[in-house]
């Protein structure tokens, strides 16, 4: 925690600093691998919910995960910021790596991965503080500013990222929660994009919005392929369709097929995977 | 009022009755429903509702207008019965006091019932008065008994006769069975009200007797509380031993001792198990917490007077014996004089009353911010107490200020732990070595024992406990608000 500091996320290209101390510059080539999962198990005190999941994740690339419900793709997803450690009866087995470093071992701190991975949730949950507080929350626990200058820079070129700016530009010091569903989902994404991370992992982010911002996010969401890795779980396989580079469709907590979502959607290998895009089951 | 008009009448012959009028509601209730079904064709299906609800509506009509006069009669029968003897008075009693009156006509009922009368011996004119009274307080007696079965008997007949001919399949019965039901909850809860109501009225209405010999600003903000002084009727006005600032002085220094043990202790036991607890931890620390809050206030008492006070006294007076001769003689001196009776064993122990009572609100509270805030901030990097600190106590801070305000409006009401462990003296101090006097502990002393109900001594406690209700009831409505208010944000 104290020797970290991660880049201010100011400019989308100085993304190459690892927290891990491991500075794998090549890793940066769009296309090439930045998640790599093996044989990875998730259990839920006696159930298990994944069975030996292994799965590349590419780096400036929208990847989904898409499936029917219970199918094991949120749980696969938390595993990537170990999100399952907040569960008491959660365990998870198997590796997974980003930029070559397991995350599992001890001498990762999740508080420490959590700011380099990060997350957006389902249902819009801003802090019920100001729009600035918002954002300013993770560079503050994460000392990422050393004034108050610093700090209004990073809180506006977040905004500014997220496409929030413009609409609240006049309003931060008001609460974040009297946002519109849509706003308050961008004002998570600014908060999110604030502390630099390197992956972005985003759970059904548009299921509780209306059309209208669900079309704002996801051109959001293809803005930011630039600069971030970004894993999306969605229910809507247009919404895979439109956002993602490539697909990984689970089932019954398997991995049944990953591949370039154009394959995935045109010429799935799967008969599984037929009949879920196809809409005859899920 | 020695005068006991219940008990007389309660004898087998109303409980009798009482049966008699259960069994005929539960044969009309069975008549009702037969109805029904014959109307139907023997087949519930026909019928609007249930065929239950047919024989209900009957049987309650039945039963209910007659039970009520019954309780009437029992709870009133007994002062009609009195005023009826007691509107001619024989001549023979005319010379006697009011006490020799009332006296003589106890006897006289007394006497009707067959039971001991009082020691006193009647002769002559006085003797033959109270046979002839006795025996026309057991006429009035049987009249009243009888009209009330009478009129009972009418009651319960037209009600059966009034309902009994309406059944039929298309009659609603079960929207009137609900219609009662919804009626009996009404009542209840007027009675709730009314109740209130009522203590609250009569509370005012002492205090205003009070304030007319003290006037509310000698009240409220004098310091010389010596309500002893009233009892000599020839100084009763003059006294000026009313106010009351002393005892909300001490009231407020055991509150804040006790607040200063109880928030801190309570909250952060809260945050411990809402948050950092495993399910063993919280299994076996919610209840032990519940435990604590079910022992009763005075068994904290006794512990405060028992244990803690003399434990604290022993504490300082050794404290202050090191100290004596020393750069700090005279606090030395003072604290070697300290008593076992002081503010702050009273507070401290009240203190630890109230943890399990902020702890479990507190807890209560903490537990009702969504999840989804907490993620959130787990997910941006962030420790468990920095989302303690930044997230979640934030957004539990106006559920948990009205956990504390309820905590101290018990805390201002409490009153066994007080009475033993704090003193009877009142001294307008801060200091919580010395003993204090609280406005609860004023109430009590100056209600126990016999007491003339118009000195002002006593009325001052109506005033005591006015102002301890005005103040109680604006935490409680504030703290409400401020939870109603944390409640929305989240819906």
């Amino acid at each position: 925690m104290t020797t970290y500091r991660p880049s201010l996320a100011n400019s989308g290209n100085s993304m190459t600093s690892s927290i891990l101390g491991h500075a794998h510059l090549s890793a940066d080539k769009a296309g090439s691998t930045k998640i790599h999962a093996d044989k990875v198990n998730v259990f839920y005190g006696e159930k298990q919910a994944l069975f030996d999941v292994s799965l590349d994740i590419s780096q400036k690339a929208v990847t989904s995960f898409i499936g029917p419900s219970g199918c094991g793709k949120s749980t696969f997803l938390r595993c990537i910021n170990r999100m399952n450690d907040t569960i008491p009866i959660c365990k998870v087995e198997g590796t997974i790596e980003i930029d070559g470093q397991d995350i599992n071992t001890r001498s990762i701190d999740p508080v420490v991965l959590r700011a380099r991975v990060g997350m957006v949730f389902q249902k819009p949950n801003p802090f019920p503080k100001s729009i600035y507080e918002n954002v300013a929350y993770g560079p503050r626990i994460h000392g990422l500013a050393t004034g108050k200058d610093e700090l209004d820079a990073i809180v506006e070129s977040s905004l500014r990222r997220a496409g929030l700016w413009d609409e609240v530009a006049d309003r931060l010091l008001q609460p974040g929660t009297g946002l519109s569903g849509g706003q308050q989902q961008r004002l998570v994404i600014a908060r999110a994009i604030a502390v630099g991370p390197e992956v972005i992992l985003m759970d059904e982010p548009c299921s509780a919005l209306d059309p209208i911002a669900t079309a704002k996010i996801e051109e959001l969401i293809d803005e930011l392929r630039e600069q971030f890795c970004i894993v999306i779980v969605t229910h809507s396989m247009a919404q895979a369709a439109r956002v993602s580079q490539r697909t990984a469709f689970f089932h019954m907590g398997r991995l049944v097929e990953s591949g370039p979502t154009d394959e995935i959607f045109t010429n799935p290998k799967d008969t599984r995977t037929q009949d879920y895009i196809t809409g005859r089951f899920g | 009022m020695p005068f006991n008009p219940d008990g007389r009448q309660a004898d087998m012959l109303i409980w009798i009755v009482f049966f008699a009028l259960a069994a005929f509601s539960g044969l009309t209730y069975w008549l009702g429903r037969r109805k029904a079904l014959a109307s139907a064709g023997g087949s519930a299906a026909g019928l609007h509702s249930l065929p239950n609800y047919y024989g209900t509506y009957v049987a309650l009509w039945v039963a209910v207008p007659a039970a009520l006069l019954l309780f009437l009669s029992v709870s009133f029968g007994g002062r009609f019965e009195h005023a009826l003897l007691v509107a001619k008075a024989p001549v023979a009693i005319t010379g006697m006091s009011v006490e020799q009156k009332q006296l003589f006509y106890r006897d006289a009922e007394a006497m009707a019932e067959g039971k001991q009368a009082s020691e006193v011996i009647y002769e002559g004119p006085v003797k033959a008065a109270l046979t002839q009274k006795s025996l026309e307080a057991k006429g009035y007696r049987d009249k009243i008994r009888m009209g009330t079965f009478a009129l009972m008997g009418v009651l319960a007949l037209a009600g059966l006769l009034l309902t009994y001919p309406r059944i039929n399949a298309k009659f609603w019965a079960r929207n009137r069975v609900e219609s009662w039901i919804s009626n009996v909850l009404m009542i209840c809860s007027i009675v709730a009200v009314v109740t209130t109501l009522g203590i609250i009225l009569s509370l005012v209405w002492e205090s205003a007797r009070f304030f007319q010999t003290v006037s509310p600003g000698e009240f409220l903000l004098g310091t010389h509380w010596s309500p002893q002084i009233g009892m000599r009727d020839d100084q009763v006005g003059s006294s000026g031993g009313f106010g009351a600032l002393p005892l909300f002085a001490g009231t407020f220094l055991v509150m804040l001792i006790a607040m200063l043990v109880a928030g801190p202790v309570g909250l952060f036991s809260a945050i411990y198990l809402a948050e950092y607890a495993g399910p063993t931890a919280r299994a076996v620390c919610k209840p032990l917490l519940e435990v604590l809050a079910g022992v009763p206030t005075v068994v904290y008492g006794f512990f405060a007077a028992l244990t803690v006070g003399p434990l604290f006294r022993e504490g300082f007076n050794a404290l202050g014996l090191m100290l004596i001769n020393g750069q700090f003689h005279d606090l030395g001196l003072y604290l070697s004089q300290v008593q076992n009776q002081m503010a702050l064993v009273a507070g401290a122990v009240m203190g630890i009353m109230l943890i399990p009572f902020v702890s479990s609100l507190s807890d209560d509270i903490i537990n009702s911010v969504p999840q989804a805030l907490r993620d959130g901030s787990y997910a941006m990097g962030a420790t468990k107490s920095e989302t303690v600190k930044n997230v979640v106590l934030p957004a539990a801070l106006p559920g948990i200020a009205g956990a504390f305000l309820l905590a101290i409006s018990r805390a201002v009401g409490e009153t066994m732990i007080v009475t033993m462990a704090a003193g009877l003296q009142a001294k307008l101090t801060l200091n919580p070595l010395e003993t204090v006097t609280t406005v609860t502990v004023q109430i009590v002393t100056l209600l126990t024992g016999d007491q003339e109900f118009d000195s002002p001594k006593t009325l001052s406690a109506f005033a005591l406990g006015l102002t301890l209700f005005v103040v109680t009831l604006l935490l409680n409505i504030i703290a409400l608000r401020i939870v109603q208010k944390y409640r929305e944000q989240y819906d």
